[in-house]
């Protein structure tokens, strides 16, 4: 709306974002506490002078380190798979014809809202039969394409590419893959960023399979972060410490590249 | 936004040079005209090509995506062990004990429960923040980054958070309810306390990100319209209520249906909430949830048969909803813009 806002709206969205920061707040203040003081209730609101030791604390109970690479490991794999296979994919859809593209397309858009979650068990069966479950490949492969990556790359090329311009080059003897690898991946550049941020954070925060797939000596994160919690939940300043730790890689992501997950929402809500 | 607009600039500058290259050279003035076979390999190429494209996509998704789903209905009609794998086939017999089994009354009813609680306030909430965003705001992009921060934090971290701020002895939220004289409440044991505290941790995360999905939706409502309404008298409240929502509808439905999806399926945070040994969902699994459930069957009690028949049942749950809330929003909306 066209007006400024006044005093009120600032008062509103400031009282918000503090809600949204207070808990981050909280997890670091009782991680630099003691565990007595903060097995007292709460602490005084300014940090204390522990959280470098209550941190290595948690790192020497959990595979820390381990759990972080196998993290970025499985999400970098998974997110470079991603926007490749669903970009190519997507491209099809929204520039070539071909027989069977309506149906096809439907076909995906379906498929985006039956939770794929729901296959854990047969996915179980079959990566044991490939002798994979333990093993780190088992959390990569079921993240390789994902039916929201191929529609939201042919919602962006749609309107980015110019019909004409791969008419253009098509009549000019270009191959179809050197026109995807020269007309179509520039274009989609902006759309593909955004695909592989969403992809890395949600392949990082994903728990249910991992949990289920992965043995205790070789975990993501998140299955490391249950280990520390179910060991240690009385010792709520080691339990903080190692979680306000896990939680900085992506705090770092966000900061670098908050800008383009605002744009990356806003644009998937319009054209969705 | 701007974003999208600066790379479509140049993506057309990187395409310019074969457009002008080439062609002068092949045009009509150019070479002799290109040898059959090339014709053909290139009518080859623009045939198969789109098959090509798509086809890592669809070859991958069947393998990960759609052979578990229907994978799923085969195992659920067995005996299947997790160590022993098939056994007999049992026909209907896996959905009767798992409908018979009185946690799976509780954990649906938790289930529901807790997705009620977190997503109806979720979405209004969210609705609001939009409003405030969808000003001429100093700072913009800051304000909407701001207000995204919870969504990085993952479900697992949020909960080991929340279930410390939700202590039931020492926790910050019950050291200042006493501030203001009320009781210390049983976050962790009593059932709709639970669900209470559980409902927060997904309002937590996921509020901001709504709020950017609306406010993505009413920046698409033409100022001019608010302008002509503000001639005619209409408040700012009587124009959000009047015109901003119906026009927001199909985001309304779009945002419904995706946490719809989401919110039935939840797992970490009340499995992470629960600090008893068994981590069902409390003692008496007064907030375990249906997925906890199938890792409670498949998992623990080494049942997969089982653990398929709920998957199953848990997935006509969500087609249920999602078509209940979809009729819903629809006739709320309908009959909130019509007049």
């Amino acid at each position: 709306m066209t007006r400024r806002p006044g005093f009120l709206v600032y008062g509103l969205l400031t009282a918000f974002v503090v809600g949204s920061a207070a808990p981050l707040y909280w997890s670091f203040l009782l991680g630099s506490h003691t565990k007595e003081i903060a097995a007292q209730g709460v602490p005084p609101l300014l940090p204390g002078g522990h959280f470098w030791s209550n941190a290595e604390r948690a790192v020497a109970t959990i595979p820390f380190w381990k759990a972080i690479s196998n993290s970025l490991l499985v999400s970098t794999v998974t997110a470079c798979s991603v926007v490749f296979f669903c970009t190519l994919a997507g491209y099809a859809f929204a520039k070539l014809r071909f027989r069977g593209r309506g149906p096809l397309l439907v076909f995906v858009i379906a498929t985006m809202a039956v939770p794929t979650q729901l296959g854990v068990v047969p996915l179980f069966i079959l990566m044991s039969e490939f002798g994979w479950t333990g093993s780190i490949t088992s959390v990569i492969i079921p993240w390789l394409v994902t039916a929201f990556g191929v529609f939201f790359m042919r919602q962006y090329l749609v309107d980015a590419v110019p019909d004409e311009l791969i008419e253009a080059a098509r009549m000019d003897g270009c191959s179809q893959i050197r026109i995807f690898w020269h007309v179509a991946a520039p274009a989609a550049r902006p759309a593909a960023a955004i695909l592989w941020l969403f992809t890395f954070m949600q392949v990082w925060t994903d728990f249910f399979w991992p949990l289920i797939a992965l043995p205790h000596d070789n975990p993501t994160v998140q299955v490391a972060l249950n280990q520390l919690q179910s060991g240690f939940f009385k010792d709520y300043s080691l339990v903080l410490a190692g979680t306000t730790l896990a939680t900085i890689p992506l705090l770092v992501l966000f900061v670098l590249a908050g800008r383009q997950l605002v744009s990356g929402i806003m644009q998937g809500a319009v054209k969705g | 936004m701007s974003n999208s607009t600066t790379s479509r600039g140049g993506g057309t500058q990187t395409v310019s040079p074969p457009r002008e290259g080439p062609r002068t050279a092949s045009g009509p003035t150019g070479r002799a005209p290109r040898p059959e076979w090339r014709r053909r390999l290139t009518r080859l190429d623009v045939r198969l090509s789109p098959y090509l494209y798509i086809s890592p996509f669809f070859l991958l998704f069947l393998v990960i995506g759609m052979f578990p789903l229907a994978y799923t209905a085969w195992v659920s009609v067995h005996d299947w062990s997790l160590i022993g794998g098939k056994g007999e086939f049992v026909g209907l017999d896996n959905f009767r004990e798992v409908l018979d089994n009185p946690y799976f009354t509780k954990q649906l009813v938790n289930t529901i429960s807790i997705f009620l609680i977190s997503s109806v306030p979720q979405i209004v909430i969210a609705v609001v923040l939009a409003a405030l965003l969808d000003n001429q705001l100093r700072g913009r992009t800051l304000w909407r980054m701001s207000i995204l921060l919870p969504f990085v934090v993952s479900p697992v971290a949020v909960a080991i958070i929340f279930g410390s701020l939700y202590g039931d002895r020492y926790g910050l939220i019950n050291e200042l309810l006493g501030h203001v004289g009320i009781d210390p409440i049983g976050w962790h044991t009593n059932r709709f306390a639970s669900h209470v505290a559980v409902a927060t941790m997904v309002n937590w995360r996921w509020t901001g990100y709504n709020a950017l999905i609306f406010l993505a939706a009413m920046q698409a409502v033409p100022r001019e319209l608010y302008e002509s309404a503000a001639i005619d008298g209409a408040g700012r409240v009587r124009q959000f209520i009047s015109m901003t929502l119906p026009m927001i509808r199909p985001t309304m439905i779009f945002v419904v249906i995706t946490s719809t999806i989401g919110g039935l399926q939840i797992f970490a945070e009340p499995r992470l909430f629960d600090e008893t040994n068994a981590r069902n969902g409390g003692s008496d699994r007064q907030f375990g949830t249906i997925t906890m459930l199938i890792y409670d069957f498949g998992w623990q009690l080494r049942d997969l048969g089982r653990a398929s028949a709920t998957a199953w049942l848990l997935f006509v749950v969500i087609c249920a909803f999602g078509i209940a809330n979809f009729l819903l929003i629809r006739r709320i909306g309908s009959l909130g813009g019509d007049r």
